[in-house]
């Protein structure tokens, strides 16, 4: 019996490589787990039958191409889409032998906080199905922790990994911009979008890390990055952690989730850890800001093609202009539609400079500013979403505040920095998210600070209500 | 037109023909089945990136270099925003602050010396689509839909735009030449206007003679020739003029030419105000052409046409000079002139005979041509067109038509010029009578008589003999 709540994927390996347990016996606990669980959380908008392959079952956001799978990005715009090629990150995955277990929902073209701007529905939190599971990565994390993939792929823009993996309570890296490939990746902003793993532990999300990373060169943008050890030290010994002032006081911190965050802190320093107080100012004060007019400027370019003219949804329309028209105002949603004024807005003659190039200039100083950090830190930490999961509909009214769940994680975005979230307890009983930020291509020091808070927490990863 | 001075700036599109396109690895050389040459990128499918081709960029580096243009350290690709069909991805990656090339010049050679134009700047980026309209009855006329064609979507453009430099017609047409002639010789583009390989368009505007003010301009798009260009210049210059004499002014617009048609009116469009949104293209990193490679290409540049056909001009007259350079016969011409040949008559065979032949001039034996160059006034008209037919073909030799030598003898032509002229006694009594111009008819007919094989002169001499003998 194949239990996949408690399941991890170096577990799931170890049973395939012993013969206890066969490819497609894995593959089928799986479907198994979304039959049962699946309906309730709709962590999927597509479950795929068994491919075959020699290798873990693995989830796939639904931004993320699959050749011949159906990828919508949770968009009225691609419904019944179906792509002719593999996104890198998939080609890397199907070469592994993984099999895809199906595509996970997103906020449309990840645009969102909570996956309720999917136009297929929103995913529910597996912790309390009346709350998001985060966003936009809500599929792919909820998908997790409920035990209906052993690991996922997300992808990140400003949060969409941590922020979701905080909320569930499991373990997401946002990469190193450049380290991981977005050939065949639904474009949202391309400065800013990474593809990352999910997983139920640190050793499970660095090893899929190691899977997809790496130069391609249908990417120019990727570089190669240095090789992944699994994690397995137990000890902080010699890492100095920072801890940024304004990342960790910031208005709007739940007081359960900074004890929960403090708590993991004094633990790091059990371990042997340097702890140190000290600011990113203008990262924290300017950071949203500046996501928030470059991620909406290069979105408005990006999602201009979904013009009807070669795939996806098309309108009538009288001649070329009305059809263009009719299709995007049917084919896209509240929010892409809101962020793409914004980002024509932005890089419109005569505001360009004041809007998208001072961002530009801001962004430079954020990443600088996380560099001097980086001069005597190995690793910063604070938490990664300054609330738990929040009912469902709650902020959905109020763009604003939902823009505020990603206060935290944005500013390491923004420099393009590595990020990975570590659960680290329970607050009202929902899962509190321990966000840790590193140097540029510094994921095995993540991983290593990572796994042993991980080791020492003792976080118990499957939601109480389905604990027997 | 005078006190009035002519501004003329011109923007020039040539295709690169790499192997494959600006930004994915498709071939490059549309005209397949529509949509065969296609993949991801240049069809836009969702999370395709662009990857910029190399060639691409050292072949605009070139051309840059051979504009005198000066080569960025860093350069920038960026997005051009506007919705079309023939633009998959509802933006062009071209260049905009940061182009490849800037700040280069070309001398244009006139009969009246030198003209240099500035070039501001030389940039790579990616054409578009081809979009097809047709009508249920499958006409173009009434169009009721249309369809495009990718193939062509993401050929290599570059893009060279002139200081508004040009202040005739002529010149710009020379300067258009000229590019032409340079781009083809670097390898770089077969340039046919025809098959839109090479595209412009022109911006022209005027002011009083002796001012610097830059005047309202007009846009002329789709001219598909250089004399077409020169002409609708010149009816645009005489235009604008008219306009300002008659006190009005002239407004901004594009004036769009039906390459179909020369004669007809152009169709007039106000100029819109597009707002492209430029940004720096985020899937791209900036271009830093290394030294070495800059070098290289430009070691690669031989003497380029305008300097030949100054340097030509200094033995044949300017006319022929240009004739023989934008013809591409110059490098013939020297080798040719170098085996023996006279200059002057050498420029003649190779600008006016040798040029019907539709001859491959890289084919040529020169040492061989340069022999019947040598001989054209001494063996038959006759032998000499045949031999210039034949002078292409590999393993040609001169020296059979040489041998073929023009008959002078008078033994040989006597019984037929008697022939001649016991059959046209009409024409022998009216030369008597006093018309002399009817000597021509005469050599002519012995000319027919001898399938050419007669020596004009001789035949001239004795035809005056004989036709003042029976005077």
């Amino acid at each position: 019996m194949i239990d996949t709540l408690t399941l991890t994927a170096e577990g799931a390996k170890d049973l395939l490589e012993r013969g206890e347990v066969s490819g497609a016996e894995l593959f089928a606990a799986y479907r198994d787990a979304i039959a049962v669980r699946d309906e309730e959380l709709h962590a999927y908008l597509h479950v795929c039958d068994d491919p075959g392959g020699d290798g873990l079952p693995i989830a796939i956001k639904d931004v993320i191409g699959t050749k011949g799978v159906p990828t919508t990005a949770g968009s009225k715009a691609l419904e019944g889409y179906v792509p002719v090629y593999d996104a890198t990150v998939v080609a890397r995955c199907r070469a592994h032998g993984f099999r895809i277990l199906g595509k996970t929902n997103t906020d449309e073209f990840a645009m969102g906080s909570s996956t309720e701007n999917s136009a297929f529905g929103p995913t529910h939190n597996p912790w309390d199905p009346s709350r998001v599971p985060g966003g936009s990565g809500g599929g792919s994390a909820a998908a997790v922790t409920a035990g209906l993939a052993p690991w996922a792929l997300g992808s990140d823009t400003g949060g969409s990994i941590k922020q979701p993996s905080a909320l569930c309570g499991n373990v997401g890296l946002r990469p190193t911009y450049g380290t991981v490939s977005r050939y065949g990746v639904v474009a949202f902003a391309s400065s800013l979008d990474q593809v990352g793993p999910v997983a139920r532990t640190v050793r499970d999300c660095a090893y899929l890390y190691s899977v997809i990373a790496g130069r391609d060169e249908n990417d120019s943008t990727t570089v190669d990055s240095p090789p992944i050890e699994l994690p397995c030290d137990t000890q902080l010994a010699g890492v100095r952690i920072g801890v940024p002032r304004e990342l960790n006081d910031a208005e709007g911190i739940e007081p359960g989730v900074r004890d929960a965050v403090r708590a993991a802190i004094d633990l790091a320093v059990e371990l042997g850890a340097s702890v140190e107080e000290c600011s990113l100012p203008r990262s924290v004060e300017y950071g949203l800001a500046c996501y928030y007019l470059i991620a909406p400027a290069e979105a408005s370019s990006n999602l201009a093609r979904y013009d009807g003219v070669r795939y996806g949804l098309r309108a009538e329309g009288a001649d070329f202009r009305e059809m263009v028209m009719r299709t995007r105002h049917d084919g896209l949603g509240d929010e892409p539609k809101r962020r793409i004024m914004l980002g024509t807005y932005a890089l419109s003659a005569g505001y360009y400079d004041a809007y998208y190039g001072t961002a530009q200039r801001v962004r430079t100083v954020i990443r600088r500013e996380h560099d001097e950090l980086f001069e005597r830190f190995d690793v910063l930490v604070s938490p990664t979403s300054p609330t738990v999961a929040f009912p469902l509909g709650a902020r959905a009214d109020n763009p604003l505040a939902m823009y505020l769940s990603d206060l935290l994680t944005i500013p390491s975005c923004v420099a393009g920095l590595p990020g990975l979230n570590v659960p680290c307890g329970l607050s009202e009983g929902l899962p509190v998210g321990l966000q840790l930020i590193g140097p540029q291509f510094s994921e095995n020091a993540l991983f290593r600070v990572g796994h042993a808070l991980e080791q020492a927490l003792g976080f118990d990863p499957v939601p109480a209500r389905y604990r027997s | 037109m005078s006190g009035w001075e002519p501004v003329i700036g011109l923007e020039i599109h040539v295709q690169l023909k790499t192997r494959t396109k600006m930004f994915c690895r498709c071939e490059n050389g549309f005209g397949g089945t529509p949509n065969s040459q296609t993949c991801p990128v240049c069809l836009a499918l969702p999370g395709a990136l662009p990857v910029p081709n190399r060639r691409a960029v050292e072949e605009c580096i070139k051309l840059g270099l051979a504009l005198e243009c000066r080569v960025a350290e860093r350069a920038v690709f960026h997005r051009k925003n506007y919705f079309y069909p023939d633009l998959p991805k509802a933006y062009q990656i071209s260049q905009y602050d940061e182009p490849l090339c800037s700040n280069g010049r070309l001398a244009v050679p006139t009969p009246d010396g030198p003209v240099t134009v500035g070039i501001v700047r030389a940039h790579l980026e990616e054409d578009a689509a081809k979009n097809v309209h047709v009508a249920a009855s499958g006409r173009l006329h009434g169009a009721t839909a249309t369809l495009v064609d990718f193939n062509r979507g993401g050929t290599p453009l570059v893009e060279i735009v002139t200081a508004p430099d040009l202040h005739d017609a002529d010149t710009a047409k020379r300067f258009l030449q000229l590019l032409r002639q340079t781009v083809v010789e670097l390898g770089l583009s077969d340039a046919e206007l025809e098959k839109g390989s090479m595209r412009f368009d022109v911006n022209v505007s005027v002011r009083p003679a002796g001012s610097d003010e830059l005047r309202t301009r007009t846009e002329l798009k789709n001219m598909n020739s250089f004399n077409f260009a020169a002409r609708g210049i010149e009816r645009e210059i005489a235009r604008q003029i008219r306009v300002y004499e008659a006190g009005e002014t002239v407004e901004q617009e594009t004036l769009h030419f039906d390459p179909s048609n020369e004669d007809s009116p152009p169709i007039r469009t106000k100029e819109e105000a597009q707002d492209y949104r430029y940004f720096a293209e985020p899937d791209l990193v900036p271009v830093h052409p290394p030294d070495e490679v800059v070098e290289r290409l430009r070691a690669e540049i031989g003497e380029l046409p305008g300097a030949r056909i100054a340097r030509i001009a200094e033995t044949l007259s300017f006319y022929d000079a240009d004739v023989l350079v934008t013809g591409g016969l110059d490098r013939l011409w020297s080798e040719v002139v170098a085996a023996g040949a006279e200059p002057k008559e050498a420029a003649n065979v190779l600008a006016n005979q040798f040029v019907a032949t539709g001859a491959d001039p890289a084919a040529v034996n020169a040492a061989e041509l340069a022999k019947l160059v040598r001989a054209r006034a001494e063996i038959p008209r006759a032998a000499f067109d045949d031999a210039l037919a034949k002078v292409g073909e590999p393993g040609f030799s001169a020296d059979p038509y040489l041998a073929r030598k023009a008959v002078a003898d008078a033994a040989e032509l006597d019984p037929v010029i008697d022939r001649v002229l016991a059959a046209n006694p009409g024409q022998v009594e009216q030369y008597r009578g006093g018309k002399e111009g009817l000597l021509g008819f005469f050599v002519g007919q012995v000319m027919k008589e001898t399938a050419g094989a007669a020596d004009a002169r001789a035949v001239n001499a004795r035809l005056r003999e004989k036709l003042g003998a029976g005077g």
